[in-house]
């Protein structure tokens, strides 16, 4: 089939990643998966290609190698038409304000990778005319907050480099989306208590990228809607009332 | 993590440390380290058999599909992958499973663990039959595949082997080719119980798929009429000729109707289970001529009502399923019905098929009838239980593991005379002390 479109999908073996690309795979798109976990990899690979009968391939990446971008992006068996970066790293907050090293590797983790090769992503997509890069953010990153500011600034940084790259590439033919999932159940969240309402499943954060890039508009979007008000809340409490709650 | 388990009936619930790991690798690491601990799947067995007596292995994360060889035609997947999964990946193209419960919501590793039988028994045999090989986790942390041909001792323990002899990771199972999703059904309303047992027996020669509903609470003349329903895989030419038009792969669409409370346990009595099956076994009398019916409404029509199991109020229900060989069947069938009729305690589901032999030392199956009732949970339940046990001793049948809460030992070991042997595999692979189930110690295995 000529017009089979393909998505790359940046951290293939989260949750997140899994079900996005088994959406894509669904709808009939050749997958692409790039993962640091060459067991893990081949097992959600062969599970997309096996539910599916699309070609799904696998490719080795580690976000903390910033100059090895390149050859990754070049060892593709073609640019895909669509990227979405679900790479992040949580980390514990209290280890990351104890240990430099820890912080740098959260920081780099969730910004500095991710806005990189989404970035010599977009060169390529600008070039050919063409493309969608998702970017997976967090509301973690709409204020800081004691709980989790080393992860949170570093969703924050990766929030404004998507909206300047949006604001950079809209005239380029290229589409940038931000999503911030809000709390979603996975192996980064296992354990924890979290709020049902609020809470999504990793398929909802799939259908909610599918269909923003089906839509094909440049812009950011909370998975479920009532993080809207509830970040917007949080963002206008003044400093005075913020620094007297425990979020 | 401490977490009160139980199974689909909701009876008994038992504390258990539940422990879920994300990889084979890690179920070896799981297993090595403890003891007390048995597999579960989706939890879809109804009493005690998916919860360790002391720590519960889940395995739902063992969700990824390896491989699909169409020129053989069988699947490979990992244990905790659902049934339902399958079908909505294969159907589209043209695959079925050749044995199905009456939930797509089990796990292919409970399929194994119970030699599941479906409407098809008579004629193609439990899942065990068209299970290729499968990978197990003994319980000391050894990774071993067996199969018909290799360490066939061990997998024909493992087979409908209820966990008790580690944990499967791994299911290789041969598929069968449907040209469509619907199935063409037939259905005869039958007056009374020897009808009912007669049509079946005449159907295993015709059909693919046969089942009885019964009318439980249907008492003298009437007792045991039910309605019998016929089933063939539609091809093609079927759909042309009896709804033209239709989408031949008909998908699977998630549950609407819910129950997310707990009906009080009052509510389903002999007046409106009664009433309930005047009109349905009506509306089978009144069926004229083939019917098409979609592959999820036909075989998993109560899928269609999520939780459903909460029907029966909060301290839950068991299901007792027998299988009596044939020619004692319909006077034992007979007797049971009577009993559960006159203790007032109305069964809403209420089934019978034919079976042929199983397929593992402990599976459920052998040539005969089964019958299904579910029985709410009361003070007087295990009394009645106990009696009926006592008639299915008698005429030589046994209860299915996968459903049972409430049998003794003496039930259990009158039932299935391959206990010597599956023991002996036990305890030379050193399950013995280590692989028990609440189940398997309630009834020494
Ligand atoms: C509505 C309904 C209808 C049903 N209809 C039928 C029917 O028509 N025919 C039929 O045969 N059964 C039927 N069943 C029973 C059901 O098919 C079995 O209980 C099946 O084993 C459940 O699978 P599960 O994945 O939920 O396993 P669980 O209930 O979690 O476990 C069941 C048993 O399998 C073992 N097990 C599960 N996974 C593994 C594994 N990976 N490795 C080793 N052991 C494992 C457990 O230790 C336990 O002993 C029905 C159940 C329901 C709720
Ligand atoms: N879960 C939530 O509540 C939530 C909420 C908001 C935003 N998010 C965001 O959603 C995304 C997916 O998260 P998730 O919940 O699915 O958790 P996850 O499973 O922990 O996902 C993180 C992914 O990033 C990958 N990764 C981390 N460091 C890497 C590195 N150095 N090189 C390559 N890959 C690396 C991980 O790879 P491995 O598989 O090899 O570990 C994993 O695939 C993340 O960006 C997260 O911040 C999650």
């Amino acid at each position: 089939m000529a017009d089979t479109k393909t998505v790359l999908v940046l951290g293939g073996t989260s949750d997140i990643g899994r079900a996005t690309a088994l959406r894509y795979a669904e709808a009939g798109w050749a997958v692409q998966l790039a993962a640091r976990d060459a067991a893990e990899g081949e097992r959600v690979r062969a599970d997309i290609a096996t539910r599916t009968g699309v070609p799904v391939t696998l490719h080795r990446l580690d976000i903390l190698d910033t100059a090895g971008f390149g050859a990754v992006l070049d060892g593709l068996p073609a640019l895909p038409d669509t990227a979405v970066c679900v790479i992040g790293l949580l980390g514990e907050q209290a280890r990351s304000e104890a240990d430099p090293a820890e912080a740098a590797r959260v920081m780099r983790s969730n910004f500095e990778g991710p806005a990189l090769l989404l970035e010599a992503l977009a060169a390529r997509f600008a070039a050919r005319g063409r493309g969608t890069l998702v970017g997976v953010s967090s509301v973690a990153g709409d204020r800081g907050r004691a709980s989790n500011y080393v992860y949170g600034a570093a969703k924050a940084g990766l929030t404004a480099y998507l909206a300047g790259m949006r604001h950079r590439l809209a005239r380029l033919g290229v589409t940038v989306i931000t999503v911030k999932p809000g709390f979603v159940r996975t192996r980064m969240t296992a354990g924890m208590p979290l709020p049902g309402p609020v809470t999504a499943a990793p398929r909802e954060v799939a259908e909610a990228i599918f269909r923003a890039d089906a839509r094909g508009r440049p812009r950011s979007l909370y998975v479920r809607r009532v993080w809207w008000p509830i970040m917007t809340l949080i963002r206008l409490l003044p400093e005075p009332v913020f620094l007297r709650t425990r979020l | 993590m401490m977490t009160d388990l139980c199974g689909w009936g909701r009876y008994p619930r038992l504390a258990s440390d539940l422990l879920e790991p994300r990889r084979a690798e890690e179920v070896r690491q799981v297993q090595a380290a403890r003891t007390g601990w048995v597999a579960r799947g989706n939890g879809r067995a109804y009493g005690d058999a998916a919860i360790g007596l002391e720590a519960t292995i889940g395995l739902r994360a063992l969700d990824r599909m390896r491989h699909l060889d169409e020129a053989a035609g069988t699947l490979t997947a990992e244990a905790g992958v659902t049934l339902g999964e399958v079908i909505d990946a294969l159907l589209p193209r043209g695959w079925f499973v050749p044995a199905v419960p009456g939930t797509q919501y089990v796990t292919l590793g409970g399929m194994v663990a119970s030699d599941v039988h479906g409407k098809n028994h008579h004629a193609t045999g439990g899942f065990g039959a068209h299970v290729r090989a499968l990978t197990l986790v003994l319980p000391g942390g050894e990774v071993v595949r067996c199969s018909p041909q290799e360490k066939a001792a061990l997998f024909r323990a493992t087979i409908g082997g209820q966990g008790l002899t580690g944990s499967i990771t791994e299911v290789t199972f041969g598929l069968m080719r449907v040209e469509t999703g619907w199935i063409r059904q037939r259905t005869i309303a039958t007056p009374d119980l020897a009808t009912t047992i007669r049509v079946l027996a005449e159907a295993e020669a015709e059909a693919t798929y046969s089942v009885a509903w019964i009318d439980s609470v249907a008492r003298g003349a009437r007792l045991g009429r039910g309605a019998v329903f016929l089933g063939e895989h539609a091809t093609r030419a079927d759909l042309a000729e009896l709804a033209p038009g239709t989408d031949p792969r008909p998908r699977h669409r998630p549950a609407r109707l819910g129950m997310s409370f707990d009906l009080p346990g009052f509510t389903l009595n002999r007046l409106s289970v009664g009433a309930f099956n005047e009109l349905y076994w009506r509306k089978a009398a009144a069926t004229r001529g083939p019917q098409l019916s979609a592959w999820s409404s036909y075989f998993f029509p109560l899928d269609g009502i999520t939780d459903w199991n909460r029907m029966y109020g909060p301290r839950g229900f068991v299901q007792h399923q027998c299988v009596i060989p044939a020619p004692v069947a319909q006077d034992a069938v007979a007797e049971i019905l009577r009993r559960v009729a006159a203790a007032g305690t109305a069964s809403f589901l209420a089934v019978l098929k034919s079976l042929a032999h199983g397929h593992g030392l402990l599976s459920f199956p052998m040539p005969g009838l089964t019958l299904a009732l579910d029985i709410r949970m009361t003070e007087e339940t295990p009394a009645l239980l106990a009696g009926l046990d006592r008639l299915v001793v008698e005429a030589g049948g046994r209860l299915y593991l996968a459903k049972d809460a409430c049998q003794s030992p003496a039930t259990f070991e009158a039932g299935y005379p391959a206990l010597g042997a599956f023991r002996a595999i036990r305890r030379e692979i050193g399950a013995e002390g280590r692989v028990t189930s609440r189940l398997s110690a309630r009834l020494g295995i």
